[in-house]
């Protein structure tokens, strides 16, 4: 590449198109099925169609966020840093609509029907708590409250880790046959998430070499 | 011709056909892939002709027979037919074939004949999804039907759909259509009608016991383990009215069918 990313995050007019270059991106798929489902074009089940794609890209954001920390120390990616944020609320957006999508669509807001699936079936209730988790994760993602909470912010956002377990689950839970998607999904999940209880490791043993 | 023939069937009351395109579009068939519509695909190779399928088991005229002897006999007719996902959506199927009873006569089945089972083609050559690593189904296919549920007039074998042959996707060139029960019992593509004494192993009921009966009526009453069975989605379904109606017991044909459950218990036969 002539001009490098970190490059381009130097002068400010870089930083300031980069960013809307990286915040309207996201928006694609959204702008990409809404067209399909104007244009009649989703087949014969739309609702399906549009809850399993809002769905996928709802992992997708998730592990695009979760790969900034390792990204950043492996690769020295420093600039990902500034969009961790940014992903991590698509992450949440994408959920709401996969929400909304399913709860309008698949269950058509028939109250008798939302109280079941949230009270009986295990696979919408993990991906429920997981969405109720982005939530908090979200609401608590602004500089006041990162403020206010001090070092409980921290620990607070780690519940990132168990809610991307919450949502593999849902996911592979929804499966009739075929784990391939999932186990490909899963296997970057692990990576992810081993980075970290590795990095731990490493440094928990440095920190005792140094005593 | 035989085809072109078919008697017309009656319309379902106040219930409007799923739209062709839909019918060979959205289709499940796993030796094809796995999304909905991967049969349309990647089915279209599929060779069709010539054609056999074994008769074999409990009955007195075993044998493998040309498609074209099986279906002499059979004045063809059109059924339209609700079909209900075990996935809770549906459509309204118009179907074109012959009383499966008519057929199992031609071959006398002996006392011993408790049930039937069907299986599908097996080559994984054709049929990419065979082929497929992640597959949690063994291959081939394989259905079943008690005899009184295969002797009932409700029961079809299907050649075709619309007024023409069956498309690939929807199990040319003969399928099983047994519309009270979830769809994944209209076995396609079948190759081998075997009659047993004993309850045939069927292919979702090996896979997934807790989820799949061998009975696999549909019924509003009793869930799939992960999803409500009380509704569905008639398709096509559109956004803005997502087309949810109620389930109807043995997928509304429980006048017809009901008395073969008689004294069995649905929640535990599901």
């Amino acid at each position: 590449m002539v001009l490098s990313i970190a490059e381009i995050h130097r002068s400010k007019g870089g930083r300031r198109a980069f960013w809307w270059l990286l915040f309207l991106l996201p928006l694609l798929p959204l702008v990409w099925i809404v067209h399909k489902a104007v244009s009649q074009d989703l087949g014969a089940d739309p609702a399906q169609t549009i809850v399993t794609f809002l769905g996928l890209w709802t992992l997708r954001y998730l592990l695009i966020t979760l790969s900034v920390t390792p990204c950043r120390r492996l690769f020295g990616w420093l600039w990902m840093q500034r969009y961790r944020r940014m992903y991590g609320l698509y992450t949440l957006f994408y959920a709401s609509l996969h929400l909304l999508a399913f709860a309008t669509f698949i269950l058509g807001w028939r109250p008798e029907l939302i109280a079941r699936e949230l009270s009986e079936r295990p696979y919408i209730i993990v991906g429920f708590i997981a969405w109720s988790g982005l939530v908090a994760l979200g609401i608590t993602s602004t500089r006041g409250w990162v403020k206010r909470l001090g070092r409980h912010w921290q620990q607070l956002h780690y519940l990132v880790y168990p809610i991307s377990i919450l949502a593999m689950i849902h996911f592979a839970w929804l499966i009739r046959a075929g784990y391939g998607q999932v186990m490909f999904y899963a296997l970057i999940l692990l990576v992810l998430l081993g980075y970290r209880v590795g990095y731990r490791v490493k440094r928990r043993q440095r920190v005792l070499q140094q005593h | 011709s035989q085809l072109r023939a078919a008697k017309v069937g009656a319309p379902i009351a106040g219930e409007s056909l799923t739209p062709y395109g839909h019918v060979i579009g959205h289709n499940n068939f796993y030796e094809f892939g796995l999304g909905k519509e991967d049969p349309k695909a990647k089915a279209q190779g599929l060779n069709t002709d010539p054609w056999k399928v074994e008769i074999s088991g409990e009955v007195a005229k075993p044998g493998t027979y040309t498609l074209e002897d099986l279906l002499k006999p059979h004045a063809l007719e059109e059924r339209v037919y609700r079909l209900r996902c075990v996935e809770a959506w549906s459509m309204v199927i118009p179907w074109i074939g012959f009383s499966l009873a008519d057929l199992i006569k031609r071959f006398e089945p002996t006392g011993n004949a408790k049930y039937v089972e069907f299986t599908t083609l097996h080559d994984p050559s054709q049929m990419p999804g065979q082929r497929s690593f992640f597959s949690t189904l063994d291959w081939p296919y394989v259905e079943g039907l008690r005899m009184d549920e295969a002797m009932h007039p409700l029961t079809i074998l299907a050649v075709g759909v619309y007024g023409d042959a069956l498309p690939p996707q929807n199990g040319a060139p003969l399928r099983l259509v047994v519309p009270w029960k979830y769809g994944f019992k209209s076995i396609k593509s079948i190759v081998r009608i075997r009659f047993t004494e004993q309850m045939p192993e069927v292919t979702w009921n090996q896979t997934a016991p807790r989820e799949y009966g061998f009975y696999a009526n549909v019924n509003p009453e009793v869930d799939h383990p992960r999803w409500s069975q009380a509704t569905e989605r008639r398709l096509p379904s559109s956004l803005f009215s997502p087309n949810i109606i109620d389930t109807r017991k043995f997928n509304g044909y429980a006048d017809q069918v009901a008395h073969l459950y008689s004294g069995m218990d649905l929640r535990k036969w599901f």
